[in-house]
């Protein structure tokens, strides 16, 4: 999906200024930093913030791990569990979950700063390089393909290579990681993070990822079963929702998510396309991610627009500060209804709204936000290619218990499937526990 | 406004703190600096006889709790390292230039009756007001006959108190070292010797840490390590049992007692004389923060008296004392049962495992109806142990409720359960 640009083509900043703007959100934790943080755990039993995590950290022993000076151990403790747990270090909305969940909340202090302390353990091994931590148990001789190279195809992967079994991830874009590569905001995944993280958890063995190759169009799903013991889909959801509004097909608007990749994938970032009024459509944390990376590529306005109220922002307490703290004028109760301008967008024309009886509606009021860039963020959808012979529940996947898609042998974890939030985190947990079940299936295991 | 004035060994003091004898009281010009500070007094740096001792690069290893913060030193440096008549001159000087404040003189001798008597007179005649006989360093010294080889020894305690007493007209100190089965034996033998009063506790042996890396004992000189005196914040325990040993002794009681070990805060200074001390000497704290913690030592103590309705350092010395009395002393039928304020709890668990765990499986989880989880204490199986109220994370959370019934006291000597009971 190509970022078409506007006529405004960035340039704005200096490529100094932009990396400083690009630079890690928050810096690691130092050592003495770490374990001073993690003196602050209470080291819980049964603890609230293990029950908050999809993938179940045991995070008062990692915590307790750093504060032995046991980094080895810590990371082991985090990566057993979850494999990304570097990403999910750095990118959690951690506020909604562990971090949420912490006691220290209920003592009126700051929770742990569990996230840091993660990232601490997980980058301080990946930079030791002892080699992979974990080994994988002797060869089943069973051969397991993986559609998508994002967090559940990866977590699958890395728990079925564990496992003993063969593992070849096709994925169609040329480089790996999925959301971690492609949509999360730069400045959460500095320095190459993604394909660091990467080629740390393919350093298991067992796994080989073919790029290039997209389900529906390069290979079919029957071919796929044909050639394998089992098929994991770690699919993205590759359609992005459309405004339905006149307007929509203006040159300047854009979807958040390529707007995102390109940030991410830009070798210099001083000349990305960015428009000097930027209007973001959307109230989640891509909305977030593409309204603070316009603002630090240098435009001068950025106004992220929601139809509903703050409490309806699907873009947690945490993102929505840190737009504010960027400069990110947010604009609540507005919904678009048209998007004007002479073959280049150039205003953004919302209707006013209100709930009534608990029903969104329009209140005849419109108001004109100037934009010579829009960037729309209200959503992605699962679009077919590839996968027409399987069952939906609603516009996902439909799964059993074991991730089993409607046809036998076919599995599928992460955002195509409606498991809970789609986030990283949730993903990493779909592909492990998936994996455990094919190999419960397949190895005829009790 | 409470009075800080006290006599400590029959020496008047502006106020019950003290540098301990140790590196902060080596010269003048820290004597000097702690005087400003507002400390009462100072037992200089442990004098020998020339010449003087060579010191050894590095002296210092900590303990550190978990959060890194240093609740012991061991050390192993030995005695004054500066010749005999500098450190004279420099407390003849002091003497003159701070009249209101206390010198105690701290002196270190082989068994060898004339330079115990040598280095009494000396230092008397340089201005101090008391002397303070070294019987305790657990390091170095005692390789060489001295320090804790004579400490450890009760005749040689008893010995070099008379030898000293018998020198000088100044009250004599005589202080004791840990490193022995029973403190009221050398306690005993300091009274036999003529004391005016006993100095304790002097450092605990010690290896503070082993390196793991170099695989030797720290602190680390050239590559070996050696034991050393362990004090600080850690010892407190200890030197607070050997306090109340001594007085409730009946041999001992009539001691005067300067306490040292660990004091940090005037909290830790009311408890030894809450148990009979008459002053306090610090060391490892001035180290670790600068004598400008006295301030608050002093102010803190006046705070906490004018609180009570103390006047003077006597309305309260030695009150704890007589509630201080032998295990076979303590009424059985108490009964404390912990009770868990659900509102206040933050539900972390502790207390649970804590009890499930290692005590007596007394606390109860349930899931409450929106969420979360409720503890609760199942009064039978509450043995009233305290452990949940100390690893609760939450002040006041955890309360021991005395269960109030009309059993009469009953102490093991004639509990029904004694099958040696008395009565």
């Amino acid at each position: 999906m190509a970022l078409r640009p506007a006529e405004s083509v960035g340039g704005f900043l200096t490529r100094e200024q932009i990396e400083r703007n690009f630079a890690d959100l928050h810096p690691p934790l130092g050592c003495a930093q770490a374990e001073i943080e993690a003196e602050r755990c209470l080291y819980c039993y049964d603890a609230p913030c293990i029950v908050a995590c999809p993938t179940s950290i045991d995070i008062p022993t990692f915590i307790r791990q750093i504060r032995t000076q046991n980094l080895q151990g810590s990371a082991e403790t985090i990566l057993d569990s979850n494999i990304l747990g570097g990403t999910c270090g750095r990118a959690c909305p951690t506020e909604v979950l562990c971090e949420g969940a912490c006691v220290l909340n209920a003592r009126g202090e700051e929770p742990v700063k569990i996230g840091a302390l993660q990232r601490h353990a997980v980058e301080t091994l990946m930079a030791e390089a002892n080699g992979h931590p974990f080994t994988r148990a002797p060869s089943t001789g069973k051969r397991f393909a993986v559609v998508g190279a994002g967090p559940a195809g990866l977590a699958f992967a890395h728990r079925a290579a564990l496992l003993g079994h063969l593992v070849t991830i096709y994925e169609a874009k040329p480089k790996p990681g999925g959301l971690n590569e492609y949509g999360l905001a730069a400045y959460k995944m500095a320095e190459d993070f993604a394909q660091k993280e990467v080629e740390f958890v393919l350093g298991v063995g067992g796994i080989s990822i073919e790029y290039g190759v997209a389900l529906g169009h390069d290979m079919s799903l029957e071919q796929l079963r044909a050639d394998h013991d089992a098929v994991f889909l770690g699919l993205g959801l590759g359609g992005v929702r459309r405004l339905g509004v006149p307007g929509e097909e203006l040159r300047g608007v854009v979807d958040a998510i390529a707007f995102i990749e390109a940030v991410r994938q830009a070798a210099d970032k001083s000349t990305l396309p960015v428009g000097r009024e930027v209007v973001v459509i959307g109230g989640g944390n891509t909305a977030i991610d593409a309204a603070v990376q316009a603002k630090r590529l240098g435009a001068r306005n950025v106004t992220l627009a929601y139809r509903r109220g703050e409490a309806q922002m699907g873009a947690t307490e945490w993102e929505r500060d840190l737009a504010r703290l960027n400069g990110v004028a947010i604009r609540l109760w507005a919904a678009p209804v048209a998007v004007e301008g002479d073959g280049r967008v150039e205003r953004v024309v919302f209707e006013t709204t209100e709930l009534v009886d608990g029903k969104l509606r329009g209140t005849g009021e419109m108001v004109a936000i100037p934009a010579d860039m829009v960037l729309k963020a209200i959503g992605q959808v699962l679009i077919p290619p590839g996968i027409e012979a399987l069952a939906f529940n609603g516009d996902k996947l439909a799964v059993d218990a074991d991730y089993q898609t409607s046809l036998p042998g076919v599995f599928a974890g992460g955002d195509c499937i409606a498991t809970g939030e789609d986030l990283t985190v949730q993903a990493v947990e779909d592909g492990k526990r998936a994996a455990h079940a094919v190999d419960r299936l397949i190895m005829k295991r009790g | 406004m409470a009075d800080l004035r006290c006599r400590i060994g029959g020496v008047d003091s502006i106020n019950p703190f003290w540098l301990a004898s140790a590196p902060p009281s080596d010269k003048k010009y820290n004597v000097e600096r702690a005087f400003a500070a507002g400390w009462g007094g100072a037992v200089w740096k442990t004098l020998g006889e020339d010449p003087p001792v060579v010191n050894a690069s590095s002296r210092y290893g900590v303990h550190k709790d978990g959060a890194g913060r240093i609740v012991g030193i061991n050390n192993i440096e030995l005695i004054s390292d500066r010749p005999l008549d500098v450190n004279l001159r420099e407390i003849e000087e002091l003497r003159r230039e701070w009249p209101d404040r206390v010198i105690i003189g701290s002196i270190m001798a082989p068994i060898d009756e004339q330079a115990w008597k040598d280095l009494a007179i000396k230092l008397a005649n340089a201005g101090c007001q008391g002397i303070e006989l070294n019987l305790g360093c657990p390091h170095g010294m005692c390789e060489r006959g001295m320090g804790s080889a004579i400490g450890q020894a009760p005749d040689l305690v008893e010995k070099t108190t008379r030898w000293v007493r018998e020198a000088v007209d100044i009250p004599v100190f005589t202080k004791l070292t840990p490193n022995i089965t029973d403190i009221v034996v050398p306690a005993e033998a300091a009274m036999r010797g003529g004391a005016h009063a006993v100095s304790l506790i002097n450092t605990v042996n010690s290896i503070i840490s082993v390196d793991l890396e170099r695989m030797v004992p720290t602190p680390t000189v050239d590559g070996l390590g050696t034991h050393g005196g362990y004090c600080g914040s850690a010892v407190k325990p200890i030197a607070l049992n050997m306090v109340q040993a001594i007085l409730r002794d009946p041999e001992t009681r009539s001691l005067e007692i300067s306490a040292i070990g660990g004091i940090s805060t005037w909290r830790d200074a009311a408890e030894f004389i809450a148990l009979g001390a008459s002053g306090v000497q610090v060391c490892t704290a001035a180290m670790l923060m600068g004598f400008r913690i006295v301030g608050d030592m002093i102010d803190g103590l006046e705070g906490f008296m004018d609180s009570q309705g103390y006047q003077t350092i006597e309305d309260f010395r030695g009150k704890a004392l007589r509630n201080t009395v032998d295990w076979n002393d303590l009424n059985l039928n108490f009964d404390l049962k912990a009770r868990i304020d659900h509102d206040a709890c933050i539900e972390c668990g502790r207390c649970f495992i804590a009890c499930e765990d290692t005590s007596h499986q007394a606390i109860r989880i349930d899931a409450k109806p929106g969420g979360g989880r409720k503890f609760t204490v199942i009064d039978d199986e509450c043995v009233g142990c305290n452990l949940c109220q100390h690893v609760c994370p939450v002040a006041g959370c955890i309360e021991m409720v005395e269960v109030r019934d009309d059993r009469p006291k009953v102490t093991w000597p004639n509990h029904p359960k004694n099958p040696l009971r008395v009565a």
